[in-house]
C-alpha cells in the first residue's frame, strides 16, 4: 500500500513523498514505515508509543480514530495511508 | 448561516451596486437576496499577509458589507513575493494601513474597520464578537487555536486555512454541528519542529490558492449555498497540483466544542503550545554561549578592541553585505578550526542568529573558552546599526 509523507517529514523518509509499504494492517504499515525509516519514529510517536497527537493518520479519506479496530484495521494494496500534521502558516 | 436577518432587514442595493454586481445578481445561487445578504455581512479577517490578502481583496470585490482586519505587523520587502494586497512603496508602512488603502480603491462602499493589535485572550471574544464569521489568516499556533476556542464559545464560523512550503490545508470550523479545529488536532506540536514562513520558505502563489478558498468559504456561508468543507479538510499539493478530501468528524469529547467541554473560557495559548516566556538569564545566555547583541558590538569595534568576527554564512551572501568578519561557511568551520584564534575573543556571526549560534557551541564543546554569538545577526546589524546595508 501506498503512504503518503508529508511535507514536514519528508526530510526523515530520504526526501519521499510517497512510501510504498507491504501491510496487512496499519499498524504493519507503520512499523514497516519507521523500521526502513527509524528518524520518522520520534516524530509521529510519543516515547510511550503513542501517536502523537498533532499528527492524524487516515486509511483513505477516513480518520483512523473514528474506525472500529483503529490501528489494528486491516488494509488492502489498493489502500492508502495519508499521515497529516498540523501546520500553522499564513503569513 | 450565523447572520439571522430577514429578508426585510436586509440592505437595499444602491444603483452603484446594481452596476457593480451584475455579474452576481444574474446567478441564481446570488440573485438580489444573495447580494444583500453579502451586503449585511460582517467578516473578520485574523492577519492581512499571505493568506489574508487574497482573503480581504475577494471579500472587498464580492460586496461584504463589513470587513474587519487584525495585523500589527509591518510591510517588509519579503512579503511582497505572496502579500499582493501590500506594494512597493508600502515598504515600512502599516499592513493595516496599506490593505486599508487597496481594499477601499476596490470597493469605496466597504466598512473597513482596523483592529491594530495582536489577538490574545484578554481582547479576542471582545473583538470576534461583532462579526458574523471569522477567516484565520494567522501564522502560529497559539493563535490558531485562540481563534478556533473564541469562535467555538461565540458561536461564529471559522473558515480556516493554514500552509507550509507548498501544501495547503482548508476546512470551515466550528459551525453549530460541524467539528472544530480541536477536533482535528487536539494538541500543538512542541514549538520548533515546524517552522515558520520565514524558516521553511513558502511558494508565493500557495496562500493566494488558499485564501481565496477561504474566501469562496466565506461567501458560500453567507449566501448559504452550496457544500462548505465544514466536516471536511481539503488538501492542496501545489507543487503536484492535486487536491483531496479528508473526512472531519467532530469529536464528542472535545474539550471545547464537545458534548461535555472542558475549556469555557480562553486560555494561555503560548503555554498551550509549549512556548515558555524567556527569563532574564536565557536571553544573556543561550546552552552556555554568551549572546551579545549588535550595539555592543559596534561599542567594542569603535574603542579598538581585538575582537575576532568569524562570518559562518555562505560565500554569495558575504557578498551581499558583511561586517568585515573572517569568512568560513558552516560546513567547513570543523577542517579549519587552526584559522580560528583561540586566544582571542571569537564573534560568531550568521544571517539571523541561528547558524552562528550552532557554531558556536560547536566551538565551545572543542575546547573554545572565549566564544561568544551575535544575537540577530547582520539582519539585526541592518537594522539598529547600518539602515543602508543591504538586506536579503
Amino acid at each position: 500500500m501506498t503512504i503518503f509523507i508529508p511535507t514536514p517529514l519528508r526530510p526523515y523518509a530520504a526526501g519521499q513523498a510517497s512510501v510504498e509499504v507491504k501491510a496487512a494492517t496499519i499498524a504493519d504499515a507503520l512499523a514497516s514505515l519507521t523500521g526502513s525509516h527509524p528518524e520518522l519514529r520520534k516524530h509521529l510517536y510519543t516515547e510511550e508509543g503513542k501517536l502523537r497527537a498533532f499528527v492524524n493518520l487516515y486509511l483513505n479519506d477516513e480518520d483512523i480514530r473514528y474506525l472500529p479496530a483503529k490501528e489494528a484495521t486491516s488494509v488492502s494494496a489498493t489502500d492508502t495511508l495519508s499521515i497529516i500534521p498540523s501546520i500553522a502558516g499564513g503569513c | 448561516m450565523a447572520t439571522t436577518t430577514s429578508p426585510e432587514t436586509l440592505p437595499e442595493l444602491t444603483t452603484d451596486d446594481l452596476s457593480r454586481y451584475s455579474r452576481h445578481l444574474i446567478l441564481p445561487e446570488v440573485g438580489m437576496e444573495g447580494q444583500r445578504k453579502l451586503k449585511a455581512a460582517r467578516v473578520l479577517c485574523v492577519g492581512t499577509g499571505g493568506l489574508g490578502s487574497p482573503l480581504a481583496l475577494y471579500l472587498a470585490a464580492a460586496g461584504i458589507g463589513t470587513l474587519g482586519l487584525v495585523d500589527f505587523d509591518i510591510v517588509d520587502a519579503s512579503n511582497l513575493q505572496r502579500q499582493i494586497i501590500h506594494s512597493t512603496k508600502d515598504i515600512g508602512r502599516k499592513k493595516l494601513d496599506s490593505a486599508e488603502e487597496k481594499l477601499l480603491a476596490l470597493n469605496p462602499a466597504l466598512n473597513v474597520v482596523k483592529h491594530d493589535t495582536m489577538l490574545s485572550s484578554a481582547n479576542a471574544l471582545d473583538i470576534l464578537k461583532d462579526y458574523d464569521i471569522v477567516a484565520d489568516g494567522t501564522d502560529n499556533f497559539p493563535t490558531r487555536y485562540l481563534v478556533n476556542d473564541a469562535c467555538v464559545l461565540l458561536g461564529k464560523p471559522n473558515v480556516y486555512g493554514s500552509i507550509f512550503r507548498f501544501e495547503g490545508q482548508a476546512s470551515v470550523f466550528a459551525t453549530a454541528q460541524g467539528p472544530c479545529y480541536r477536533c482535528l488536532y487536539p494538541e500543538p506540536p512542541p514549538p520548533g519542529l515546524v517552522p515558520s514562513c520565514a524558516e521553511g520558505g513558502v511558494l508565493g502563489i500557495l496562500p493566494g490558492l488558499v485564501g481565496v478558498i477561504q474566501a469562496t468559504e466565506a461567501i458560500k456561508l453567507i449566501l448559504g449555498k452550496g457544500e462548505s468543507l465544514a466536516g471536511r479538510l481539503l488538501l492542496v499539493d501545489a507543487l503536484n497540483m492535486r487536491f483531496r478530501e479528508l473526512k472531519l468528524r467532530k469529536n464528542p469529547e472535545c474539550p471545547v466544542c464537545g458534548a461535555n467541554p472542558t475549556v469555557t473560557e480562553l486560555i494561555d495559548y503560548q503555554q498551550f503550545c509549549g512556548i515558555k516566556p524567556e527569563s532574564k538569564e536565557e536571553r544573556a545566555l543561550k546552552n552556555g554561549i554568551p549572546q551579545l547583541g549588535v550595539k555592543e558590538l559596534k561599542r567594542r569595534i569603535d574603542a579598538g578592541e581585538d575582537i575576532f568576527v568569524l562570518d559562518v554564512r555562505e560565500p554569495f551572501e558575504y557578498q551581499i553585505a558583511n561586517i568585515g568578519g573572517k569568512l568560513i561557511p558552516q560546513n567547513d568551520v570543523p577542517q579549519r578550526l587552526a584559522e580560528i584564534d583561540r586566544d582571542r575573543e571569537i564573534v560568531v556571526q550568521c544571517k539571523s542568529g541561528g547558524r552562528s549560534q550552532r557554531i558556536a557551541e560547536f566551538l565551545l564543546q572543542n575546547g573554545y573558552t572565549k566564544v561568544v554569538n551575535l544575537a540577530g545577526g547582520i539582519l539585526a546589524w541592518a537594522d539598529e546599526i547600518d539602515p543602508k546595508m543591504q538586506k536579503y
